[in-house]
């Protein structure tokens, strides 16, 4: 059970989030002029790496906003917490 | 209880309280302190159960938590009766019931016990390879193999207690109140710190505090008076709160933890009305210190589980802790210098040790020096090759070890006992270090696995980190702690400890014996009864990680969950593949620690508490009118509401009739409702939705189909543009939590540019929806200054009005295909204006119907249900719903998804309507269709995702998906039964009224 560090609200448990998924995919601006592979591309591949992941989480039941953290895998550790819109830390 | 086993000690056991208690059948006694073990020892009773496999006769092994064998039932209630409780861990109480466990008729003649002279024909993986063949067997082993599997009996009525679950945070979380860890604790606090301390057992101080030998000394004071002040000290503290009767069950990341704390299982069973029975803490600590101590190994040899072997630890305890001895001719058996300590307690309490047997060549350490002293024998370089006694040991026999501790050499000595004590060194409880992700190292001085590496804030300290002497466990607890807790100086630094060393040191995983090993039973997991043979077993058959081998012999993998065997299993292992024990590692230590009761997880989430659940405002008024409830995510919602003696089908048919020929009310206040507000609020609907939004006028009401990334549909609902930049949106009951979830998503993630505001305004509003060929005449009646008329208020739009104060919103919209007006009142007025359509439809039949009649008459025209007709691999062409997906907008969510190459195949599932042959037969929903029966194997094409028989149409409709739907109009296909076949014909989606006629009354 983790402990996260919403960049609204402070320290919470892990009970109060939800986990959206590797971050930084951007919706394509124009989905249309990709072909199949391109948008399955977008669609459904994801990483699952061991190391440092990056991913989106929802303070679903506090404040509903969603950030990015930085979690590595092997461990669970949480490296960093950042803003939607920010660009992923160097780690 | 014989008098020559009970001993002289006041101090732990309070001999003016007798207690009575019932094993077998048979009448007791004990006293008030003892354990179920110490009072079953000190009635001369060792033998308790019988082991899983062979059902040997087997006693009472340990003084805890690792005990393998003597797990019993306790209690006969139907609900109370609790299975594989261990006998050394239950404190005795007035009352206690308790019966053996696998074994028929009784422990001492057991039928089962035959298995243990076919023990040649049932090695590891037995079942495995005999119930392979032939196949279609299967079924048949399954019944036998099921009812001799599993220990003990489950309770099978409901569970009367109560439990609890509270949270604790704490600076320092110290687990196991032993001497280090009460130091750790004193050391912490002295530093300001909120220390909580938890002990499994009833009293703190651990093995030190009976400790009473005159060799090891804290400050010149006996060690265990030392210990008591300690105690006393700790006991005053402020900062530390003390938590007792409570084991740890789970180390999670983060120092999240999880404990248990026994608060009624000792006391008698009068004495335990309305008391909670247990407590589950939910422990968030800063820092954790791991102060777990270590068990006992025993040591592997011939017939090493005769019922009076036990550990030299459990022994010694039985006598200095309980009073207790074991037996009257007593044995011991070791390769180490504790087990000295036991032959010192044996001759203070005045009981006979024949011998002491040691493998070691000697050994010279202040505690053997005394042993030696006193005249006792004992056999150096030698060990134990039979022992001999089928209800109780009688005999052991022993021979001289060889230089390579591989063989037996000289002749054989026979000694005689009725108890045997075995150390095989010890061995650190990691568990709940490695629980939390920590890595072990291998001690290869020791033959121990120690903690090494972690990524949390935690310390193990004492036996636990693989310290076992004195000076050592208080020395190197005192520095660490300081360390961990980065203090300079602490109370206890000049602290002057004197005990015994050991010096010489010897351990032989797998003992040899004169016989060959095949014709041997060196037992290593006593509860699963699997031997070092079947380990080999397991090497030779090609089995090679530790993982592996222990599923294959179920080594490890009893209640006790190997705490007595792994470490045998894996130097057996380590020896017989020529592999360094640190390279094999370990199996996998997994929560709970020790098993806990489902109660104690579930804690006070049962019944009603289960879940939390949502009622309309006019909850009251249904149950009142004796409806039926159905779930719909957390919501109750009204099923049906049977009249008298009317069966489900009767109130559907009645209500649906009275809906369709006259009038019908539906309580829709579950339906998700989110207000949407801001000047980009028409934009984002044209995103989320696949149809067009723009045109929209002020006023008017539309249906919106929402997708998924993947093209599938997601939600359905109607939104009512209610002014210039201001929307309300209605979703499925079920969908609506994640409906604004996946809306706010993109809004705050993908369009963050956009000025959209979402409010969950579900339990807001309450809506009474009025319904059928009167619904007119009724709303007329409460409503008499609205214009009704179909130009002034026609389909799919909307009317704000006044009901003395009540606002009022009516949409005029219909999910039933009849002339139905939706009206929503701010929640508090919910029954207000329930009560209000049915006075005023009285005249006209008004009948409330429930969720079930609400999907009959929307499946008559041909309406879908999110989540029953679709499930989540539907897209809208599949739904034949193509004129939902407007080609104008350049794009929305899942439209570039409605032309992969999978979604525009022909051949996908499509929705088509199905009629039965026999109009009065009605599918089953979820049954499968299929063209050809007999072609084996049978293709599906497809199942029935809605089935009901429609009494206005009379006859049996049903909605389904199916490969090809859309060409197959017209087709006959059949659905297969158990025991029929019926005949259907695929139809249209829309049964009745397909001019939508009746939208207009």
């Amino acid at each position: 059970m983790f402990l996260i560090n919403c960049p609204y609200c402070g320290v919470r448990d892990q009970s109060e989030f939800v986990s959206g998924g590797e971050a930084h995919i951007a919706r394509p601006k124009q989905p249309t002029e990709l072909n199949d592979d391109q948008w399955a591309e977008y669609l459904f591949m994801r990483k699952n790496i061991k190391g440092i992941q990056f991913e989106r989480w929802n303070h679903v039941h506090g404040c509903r906003k969603w950030f990015n953290v930085a979690r590595d895998t092997s461990n669970d550790k949480i490296e960093k917490i950042y803003k939607m819109g920010e660009q992923p830390p160097k780690i | 209880m014989s008098k020559n086993l009970r001993i002289n000690n006041k101090q732990f056991v309070d001999e003016t309280r007798k207690l009575s208690f019932v094993f077998n059948g048979k009448k007791l006694h004990g006293y008030k302190g003892d354990t179920l073990a110490s009072a079953l020892l000190s009635n001369g009773i060792h033998l308790v159960g019988r082991s899983f496999k062979y059902h040997r006769p087997r006693g009472i092994m340990t003084s805890g938590s690792e005990e393998p064998n003597a797990i019993l039932q306790i209690g006969n209630d139907d609900a109370l009766t609790e299975p594989n409780v261990r006998a050394t861990e239950i404190e005795l109480y007035d009352g206690l019931v308790c019966n053996s466990q696998n074994c028929w008729p009784s422990v001492k003649f057991d039928i089962g016990g035959i298995n243990n002279f076919l023990s040649p024909l049932l090695p590891a993986g037995f079942y495995y390879k005999t119930f392979m063949w032939p196949a279609n067997f299967w079924e048949k082993y399954e019944y036998f193999i099921r009812k001799s599997a599993g220990l003990g009996k489950s309770p099978t009525k409901q569970d009367p207690d109560m439990y609890d679950h509270r949270y604790i945070h704490c600076d320092i979380l110290i687990v196991g109140g032993g001497v280090s860890g009460l130091i750790a604790a004193k050391i912490a606090s002295d530093d300001n710190k909120k220390v909580l301390l938890l002990e499994d057992k009833e009293l703190l101080g651990g093995s030190l505090i009976y400790d009473d030998s005159d060799i090891s000394k804290i400050d010149d004071q006996k060690s265990s008076e030392w210990l008591k002040k300690l105690i006393d000290n700790i006991k005053k503290d402020q900062n530390i709160t003390i938590k007792t009767r409570t084991s740890l069950a789970a180390y999670h990341n983060y120092n999240f933890l999880l404990a248990r704390q026994n608060l009624t299982d000792h006391l008698s069973v009068s004495d335990r009305n309305n008391k909670i029975r247990q407590r589950l803490y939910k422990i968030r600590a800063k820092k954790v210190i791991i102060s777990t101590g270590a068990i006992e190994r025993p040591q592997v040899f011939h017939n090493n589980d005769r019922p009076g072997i036990m550990l030299a630890s459990a022994v010694k305890k039985y006598i200095d802790y309980y009073g207790v001895r074991c037996g009257l001719e007593n044995v011991i058996f070791t390769n180490n210098d504790s087990a000295y300590e036991t032959a010192l307690s044996l001759y203070k309490s005045g009981t006979k040790l024949n011998a002491i047997v040691d493998i070691r060549d000697n050994s010279s350490s202040e505690i053997v020096n005394q042993v030696k002293s006193l005249g006792i024998q004992i056999y150096w370089n030698h060990t134990i090759v039979d022992t001999k006694g089928y209800k109780r040991i009688n005999k052991v026999t022993i021979m001289k070890l060889n230089d390579k501790g591989n063989d037996v050499i000289g002749k054989k000595i026979e000694l005689n006992c009725d108890c045997l004590a075995i150390s095989g060194g010890w061995t650190p409880m990691v568990h709940l270090f490695t629980q939390s992700g920590g890595k072990l190292r291998f001690d290869n001085k020791d033959n121990i696995f120690v903690p090494d590496k972690t990524n949390l804030d935690q310390l193990s300290i004492g036996s636990a980190k693989g310290d076992f002497e004195l000076d050592e466990v208080l020395k190197n607890s005192i520095k660490d702690t300081k360390k961990f807790l980065q203090i300079e100086n602490s109370n206890f630094d000049k602290i002057n400890v004197k005990c015994s060393k050991e010096k010489e040191k010897k351990n032989i995983w797998l003992l040899p014996s004169d016989k060959p090993l095949s014709n041997t039973k060196p037992f290593l997991d006593y509860q699963n009864d699997s031997t070092a043979k079947d380990i080999k077993l397991a090497l030779r058959e090609g089995f090679k990680s530790i993982e592996h081998v222990k599923r294959y012999t179920t080594t490890g993998m009893g209640t006790d969950q190997g705490k007595l065997a792994n470490m045998h299993a894996l130097g057996i292992v380590a020896d017989t593949t020529n592999t360094n024990m640190g390279d094999l590692g370990t199996t996998t230590f997994r929560p709970p620690y020790t098993p806990l009761t489902f109660g104690t997880i579930v804690g006070r989430n049962v019944g009603q508490f289960f879940d939390t659940f949502r009622k309309t405002p006019m909850h009251e008024w249904h149950v009142d009118k004796s409806a039926k409830f159905e779930n719909v995510g957390q919501w109750k919602r009204a099923w049906y509401y049977p009249k008298d003696t009317e069966t489900m089908h009767d109130a559907v048919q009645r209500e649906s009739k009275a809906a369709r020929e006259s009038s019908g009310i539906l309580d829709a206040s579950t339906l998700g409702k989110i207000d949407i507000q801001g000047t980009d609020a028409n934009e984002f609907l044209n995103r989320v939705y696949t149809n067009a939004w723009s045109k929209l006028q002020i006023g008017k009401c539309r249906y919106g189909l929402m997708l998924n990334e993947d093209g599938m549909v997601y939600d359905d609902g109607v939104t009512t543009k209610l002014g210039e930049n201001h929307y309300l949106m209605t979703t499925t009951t079920g969908g609506a939590a994640n409906v604004i979830s996946k809306l706010e998503d993109y809004l705050q993630t993908e369009w963050p540019e956009l000025d959209v505001f979402l409010t969950s305004v579900t339990d807001h509003y309450a809506t009474a929806c009025v319904c059928g060929p009167n619904a007119k005449k009724i709303i007329n009646k409460i409503f008499k200054d609205l214009n009704l008329s179909d130009e002034s208020f026609p389909h799919m739009s909307f009317k704000e009005v006044k009901l003395g104060n009540i606002n009022c919103r009516i949409m005029r919209i219909s999910f039933t295909g009849e002339l139905s007006y939706e009206i929503n009142v701010e929640a508090s007025y919910g029954k207000y204006i329930w009560e209000k359509c049915i006075e005023a439809g009285k005249e006209f039949n008004i009948t409330p119907y429930g969720t079930e009649t609400m999907h009959l008459l929307r499946a008559e025209k041909g309406f879908i249900i999110v989540g029953q007709d679709t499930d989540g691999t539907m897209t809208p062409v599949d739904l034949q719903m193509d004129w939902i997906i407007s080609k104008k907008k350049y794009d929305f969510i899942g439209k570039r998804s409605l032309y992969r190459s999978d979604t525009i195949r022909e051949d996908r599932k499509q929705l088509v309507g199905l009629l039965t042959d026999d109009p009065n037969e009605i599918l089953e929903e979820g049954a499968q269709i299929v063209k050809d029966e007999n072609k084996k194997p049978v293709n599906m094409l497809g199942h029935v995702t809605s089935s009901y028989f429609s009494p206005t149409l009379k006859k049996s409709i049903a909605l389904a998906v199916l490969k090809e739907g859309k060409q197959l109009k017209g087709q006959k296909l059949l659905v297969p039964m158990i025991n029929k076949t019926i005949k259907v014909t695929v139809s249209d989606t829309v049964f009745l009224d397909k001019e939508n006629e009746r939208i207009n009354g």
